[in-house]
């Protein structure tokens, strides 16, 4: 399943989900009355490619545009140019109806499972919901359908009665990703899915999400910005900085040989749980430009701390170039 | 260049100024803090018992609602009503008990001896005033001397927690800054007085990870300068592996481990300890499943009877069930509240028959003992 394509070797053969330099852009007011108006370029050319059955792990710091990049992979927000083709369908072209059936196929389980449970509607309601809108089952059986995916995901059949403010945040977030799969989707985009939830039951959630994907052949989208949980549920990984992606392939290679400065940067500041573990680490100097005038050449160039940092950083443009097995890099010197 | 470093190692504290030794910096004992509820009275922070020496780097971790904020904000009597810290507790902070000064008094601890690094920089700053004016308020609130005096002091702390254009930042407002500038900020406002301690309560949770790597550099490196001592305040135990030499694991609302870090990071005593190590993704080790911890930590209102972890436990017994263990003493500075550490105790010695012979008599009443001393 993961053959060459596209010049890129560890990418899937025939994509589920296909990205292809994706741009996404914002208009924000700004200034005194929102009387200066500004574009912010959250996600600028970006390709990925996701297969049948197969984790790809997003990762990135606050506004890195990985958010942005997931809600355009559904269409909730509108792309300026690029396609995402699921399935082969470009989800940017189709009309409003066929984007409809197709929203069955993908679903998206939020960091807040406030964000997709209505506090108004009980977990059995909101669950029922998506299979009466895409005629999946009705009356007793969507009754029992709730009752099973409930129980699928480790909550008892008689949570269905409860409303979401009932439940602790390991149980809400377990009743969001019920709802997400009543509709038997293909992928599911995880944003942040365990971002808000405390270690003991984040491992809980994990667990059950790779369960899941075993049990149901599901494919993820898994958005975060901690390194250690991408690690543990993505075989290949991409690295955003600035809108795009910096740097792509499989784990083992991305996380053992990082080769993009900002990749080695970033992993070198997650402290490890191991006292006697001394690694070299790197420190970063300022913050991260603004999405709003990105710099020129390298998106990274004005903090990077390659030695070899030159003109050419500061001015052209670095693609994505294939610089191990499998591993891609966006950098002039890397 | 690249200017890389290597992490600080655990034993890397600076030298203690002042305090005779032994004498801790700061002591709590049986410290006991309630929060009346809808639901009951509940018990946040019940019986701690916690010590930092003078220049020390001692953790404090533990998941949310544990009780390890309250703890922080009991120390210089920030609780705010309906919370209420109970008699009984203590806590000495250079040989004053801090619950029994006067107001007055406390307020003249506050922020010049013992300073406070909150988690959310967003909101701890003041949004109508410049940083420059904060932190020069704080300097005036303790060291006598002149407006102009304050306000070059301030200009000076904005330098030293390394803030670009010092001067002109001075005058701006903290929606102006990023996260990681309003951060730098805050340590600045705490490190103003040069205070002997500084309780970090999740100083860099709300930052990203390269952000945090480089405000930790930096209290590092003036923690070493200044020679104060830092109790960090986290859940995240890469950081207190990275950062501390001591470590205090609380749970419902008590102290469960308390550990040299190596020690602890080496063989974790308690089953909770135990537990979230191996909950907890690395980067360093490929995991095949994560080792989930059943179930959730109960209310505050409702702590089980007996050992409050027991229902979550894989090795409880009836004992668990019945008894709250105290904190009990596992030799070479560690302590841990598990039957299973006098069951250890007790098998190199004597085997059999020991039970019930120590034990607290009613589970839910005193501070168990065995505090830091």
């Amino acid at each position: 399943m993961t053959t060459p394509v596209l010049g890129c070797p560890g990418a899937p053969v025939r994509p589920l989900l296909a990205v292809d330099a994706l741009t996404v852009h914002f208009h924000r007011r700004t200034g005194l009355l929102g009387s200066h108006r500004e574009v912010v370029q959250a996600v600028s050319g970006v390709s990925l490619a996701i297969g049948h059955k197969e984790t790809l792990g997003l990762v990135g710091e606050s506004g890195c545009g990985k958010t942005t990049l997931a809600r355009a992979v559904l269409r909730l927000v509108e792309k300026v140019s690029g396609s995402v083709r699921f399935d082969g369908q470009d989800l940017h072209s189709l009309a409003p109806g066929e984007l409809r059936r197709m929203r069955r196929r993908l679903q998206i389980v939020f960091q807040d499972p406030h964000a997709s449970l209505n506090p108004r509607m009980t977990i059995g309601a909101a669950i029922r919901e998506g299979l009466t809108i895409h005629k999946l089952a009705e009356g007793a059986a969507a009754d029992r359908r709730v009752r099973e995916l409930l129980e699928e995901v480790g909550l008892s059949a008689n949570a269905a009665d409860g409303y979401p403010h009932e439940f602790s945040g390991g149980q809400r977030q377990r009743a969001g990703i019920a709802r997400a799969l009543a509709v038997e989707p293909e992928l599911v985009v995880c944003d942040e899915p365990v971002s808000a939830l405390d270690v003991s039951v984040q491992a809980q959630v994990l667990n059950l999400l790779m369960d899941l994907q075993a049990r149901r052949g599901l494919s993820y989208l898994f958005i975060s910005h901690d390194l250690a949980v991408v690690r543990h549920v993505a075989p290949r990984v991409a690295v955003m900085y600035l809108g795009r992606v910096v740097e792509e392939g499989p784990a083992e290679e991305l996380y053992a040989r990082p080769r993009h400065p900002y990749t080695q940067a970033l992993l070198s500041a997650v402290p490890v749980p191991d006292p006697l573990t001394k690694r070299p680490r790197i420190v970063l100097r300022g913050d991260p430009p603004s999405p709003v005038n990105p710099p020129s050449g390298c998106p990274f160039h004005p903090r990077c701390q390659h030695p070899a940092k030159d003109e050419a950083c500061r001015t052209v443009r670095p693609e994505l170039e294939e610089r191990a097995p499998g591993l891609r890099t966006a950098c002039h010197k890397g | 260049m690249s200017d890389s470093r290597d992490a600080p190692s655990p034993g890397e504290t600076p030298g203690a100024g002042g305090a005779a030794p032994g004498a801790p910096l700061l002591e709590i004992a049986d410290l006991r803090v309630t929060f009346a509820t809808g639901d009951g009275v509940a018990r946040a922070v019940d019986g701690v018992d916690l010590a930092v020496q003078a220049g020390e780097t001692v953790g404090l971790v533990g998941e949310s609602g544990c009780g390890k904020s309250v703890t922080a904000l009991a120390m210089l009597r920030l609780v705010e009503h309906p919370g209420h810290i109970a008699h009984g507790s203590r806590v000495r902070f250079e040989g004053r008990d801090l619950l029994a000064l006067a107001d007055r008094d406390i307020r003249a601890v506050r922020g010049n001896h013992l300073a406070l690094i909150f988690q959310e920089p967003a909101t701890a700053l003041n949004p109508v005033l410049t940083v420059g004016s904060q932190i020069a308020e704080v300097i005036r609130t303790h060291q006598h001397g002149s407006r102009t005096e304050a306000k070059r002091h301030a200009v000076e702390m904005l330098r030293t927690v390394g803030i670009p254009d010092a001067e002109q930042r001075a005058d701006s407002y903290a929606h102006q800054l990023s996260g990681g500038m309003r951060q730098r900020v805050l340590i600045a406002i705490a490190l103003a007085c040069r205070p002997h301690l500084v309780i970090a309560d999740e100083p860099t949770t709300a930052l990203d990870v390269t952000i945090q790597a480089e405000i930790l550099e930096l209290l590092d490196g003036l923690q070493r300068q200044m020679g104060m001592a830092v109790l960090l305040i986290t859940h995240n135990l890469g950081l207190v592996a990275e950062r501390t030499r001591r470590v205090y694991v609380m749970y419902a609302g008590q102290i469960v481990e308390e550990a040299g870090t190596e020690a602890l990071f080496a063989a974790p005593l308690h089953p909770y300890t135990q537990g979230l190590m191996a909950a907890v993704p690395r980067l360093d080790q490929l995991r095949e499943r994560l080792a989930a911890i059943p179930g959730q930590v109960p209310p505050a209102t409702a702590w089980p009877g007996g050992c409050r972890f027991h229902p979550r436990c894989p090795f409880a017994w009836d004992r668990c069930r019945s008894e709250m263990p105290p904190l009990l003493d596992a030799g070479e500075g560690r302590k841990a509240r598990c039957w299973l550490v006098e069951d250890e105790a007790h098998r190199g010695t004597d085997a059999p028959a020991h039970r019930g012979t120590d034990a607290p008599a009613h589970r839910n009443q005193h501070g168990e003992g065995g505090g830091a001393q």
